[in-house]
């Protein structure tokens, strides 16, 4: 998008143009760009640099703004722990395996509304969103009711004769952190791809077909590759936020479901230890950055929203 | 489109049944919450004991919910208002104007999009110990203006990209100042997309959990309270019949806003 407007602004080179005190519009461009630059200066750039300075800081005795000598201790205790590293493998293998089903889950779907759902499929669309529009605390509560010790699968097996005593495992564990979130994501999971599956021109699947293609060729040839950018997007929307997931793990984790995002909250909390909660901070802002950079890489959200 | 002219492709009569059979595990939590919230039973546990609205009646004799739900929306009313203004703004700027720092203020916007919330939320915890400034439902406002930035500014630029930068230039060519401009041709043409951002910059805010768990004083928005309540079994109830009043709610103005964003 970037692009197409600076060349109807260049092809425009008549109109009144932004050069220098010449433009009219140049007391209208501070009023707009002056309060942004200021809440975002300050709400987002000032705090996040306050959280490295903190990270360099032996302890937080005294003000939190006066001098202090630099110390790497924190980062140290951050690497040097073997448990952080392992909390924050886990977390991206969590995160990992819930974008990857979250996506394989989804994609079925989309392509049931791309290609199959007719002239219901905004109806459709819409009805996969509601759930993703509910409160995310109160879906996160839902699975309790489910997965609970008198939750509806415990009542189920029960009822069913299945079993005799209610499963304490079904809750507060690793799993319950995974099926929770898979279920919160798999809506969200099937925008980008429904994106990348709209794209295709649908008269390649005529080629296709005219080629003696079977259908089966048709999907694995033609549709898969040419939705994979879609795919790729899915994933990656998914697994950056859920790297840095702290409130479900707190909901229905359990000691045993605990992310990276809950050590953080943590020491800013319970453990009062902010100069190491900030090392972590950094550390997990750091991992975050270095994924999104490798998911721009691969895939331009602004191709994906093009029309093919 | 037109699925049914081209008889050659993949046929899977699975893919409409896979479609609402994830439909329904989707619901189901969902329809077990609006279950309990009309159950008799005092815990949520099965077996269901018959039909109530008792839970409804009690939660307007609560005062110290309805409290928690005001407080939401008076959060969710200020940060989505100024949230929505600061979006448009720099909605402006990048469709409307070439400058250095463009890619810098692109990329600043969207920042919020992709930083973790416990990452975003101890920072801002930082800043306002740093500048002593004590914990309310303004620190929790500030946060959501924040996270609410990158939706608005999207949805505002949207809309401002479809539409010729001419009408502007006439605008100004027949004697109009620029920010009349703004004020008689660009408000106008962004007019629904604005509306469609504060709504959306709304319902961001109103049930957002994680940074308002940091950032609430001692007196919390409706899921924070919601977080601390679910200790007390017997609350449970009430507290489901609430959100799902408030689900409903949210879904009403989501619906109203996806109707103004597509005119």
């Amino acid at each position: 998008m970037t692009a197409s407007v600076d060349q109807a602004s260049r092809t425009k080179g008549a109109a009144p143009e932004r050069r220098g005190g010449s433009d009219p519009r140049r007391g209208s461009f501070w009023f707009l760009l002056g309060p942004p630059a200021i809440v975002l200066g300050l709400f987002l750039i000032v705090p996040v640099l306050l959280m490295i300075a903190v990270s360099f800081r032996a302890d937080l005795s005294g003000e939190l703004l006066a001098p202090f000598t630099p110390t790497l201790k924190q980062f140290q205790q951050a690497f040097a722990g073997a448990g952080y590293w392992r909390v924050l493998g886990i977390s991206a293998l969590t995160a990992f395996g819930v974008a990857a089903i979250a996506t394989v889950t989804a994609y079925p779907i989309a392509y049931f509304l791309a290609f199959r759902a007719g002239k219901r499929a905004a109806l459709y669309l819409i009805l996969l969103l509601v759930p993703f529009w509910t409160s995310y605390l109160l879906r996160v509560m839902a699975w309790k009711l489910m997965l609970g010790e008198q939750g509806v699968v415990n009542s189920v097996l029960i009822g069913t004769g299945l079993i005799d005593d209610p499963l304490d495992a079904l809750l507060y564990n690793r799993s319950a952190v995974v099926v929770t979130l898979i279920y919160v994501w798999i809506p969200f999971a099937a925008l980008p791809i429904l994106a990348g599956l709209g794209r295709i021109d649908v008269r390649l699947h005529d080629a296709a077909a005219d080629l003696y293609g079977s259908p089966l060729q048709q999907f694995l040839r033609v549709t898969l590759p040419l939705s994979l950018p879609g795919v790729v997007a899915a994933f990656f929307m998914v697994f950056i936020p859920t790297v840095g997931e702290y409130v479900t793990p707190l909901l229905v984790g359990g000691t045993g479901g605990t992310m990276y995002g809950n050590l953080i909250q943590d020491f800013f909390t319970r453990a009062a230890n902010w100069p190491l909660g900030s090392a972590l901070s950094i550390i997990m802002l750091t991992v975050t950055l270095g994924l999104v950079i490798v998911a721009l890489r691969i895939v331009d959200p602004r191709r994906l929203l093009e029309r093919g | 489109m037109t699925a049914s002219a081209r008889p050659r492709r993949l046929r899977l009569p699975v893919i409409r049944g896979y479609y609402w059979l994830l439909i329904g595990l989707l619901y189901l939590p969902i329809a077990i919450l609006f279950v309990f919230s009309i159950n008799a039973n005092t815990t949520l546990s099965f077996p269901l004991r018959g039909f109530t609205l008792a839970w409804y009646a009690k939660l307007f004799a609560t005062p110290a919910l309805l409290h928690a739900v005001t407080n939401s929306v008076m959060v969710a009313l200020g940060s989505s208002v100024a949230a929505t203004a600061l979006g448009s703004m720099i909605a402006i700027l990048l469709s409307r104007f070439n400058f250095r720092g463009r890619t810098a203020l692109t990329g600043l916007a969207m920042l919020p999009l992709i930083i973790p919330f416990v990452v975003l939320a101890v920072a801002l915890l930082i800043l306002f110990r740093a500048l002593d400034i004590n914990l309310s439902l303004v620190t929790i406002a500030i946060a959501h203006v924040v996270v609410a930035l990158p939706y608005t500014t999207l949805i505002v630029l949207a809309r401002l990209i479809g539409f010729d930068k001419q009408l502007e230039e006439a605008s100004m060519d027949l004697g109009a100042s620029y920010p009349a401009t703004l004020r008689l041709v660009v408000l106008p043409i962004a007019a629904p997309a604005i509306v469609s951002a504060w709504i959306t910059a709304f319902t961001v805010s109103f049930d957002e959990f994680a940074l308002a768990l940091f950032l609430a004083g001692r007196d919390p928005t409706f899921p924070v309270y919601l977080y601390g309540q679910l200790r007390f079994a017997n609350t449970l109830p009430v507290l489901i019949a609430t959100a799902v009043l408030l689900m409903l709610g949210t879904l009403t103005l989501i619906l109203v806003a996806d109707r103004i964003r597509k005119r």
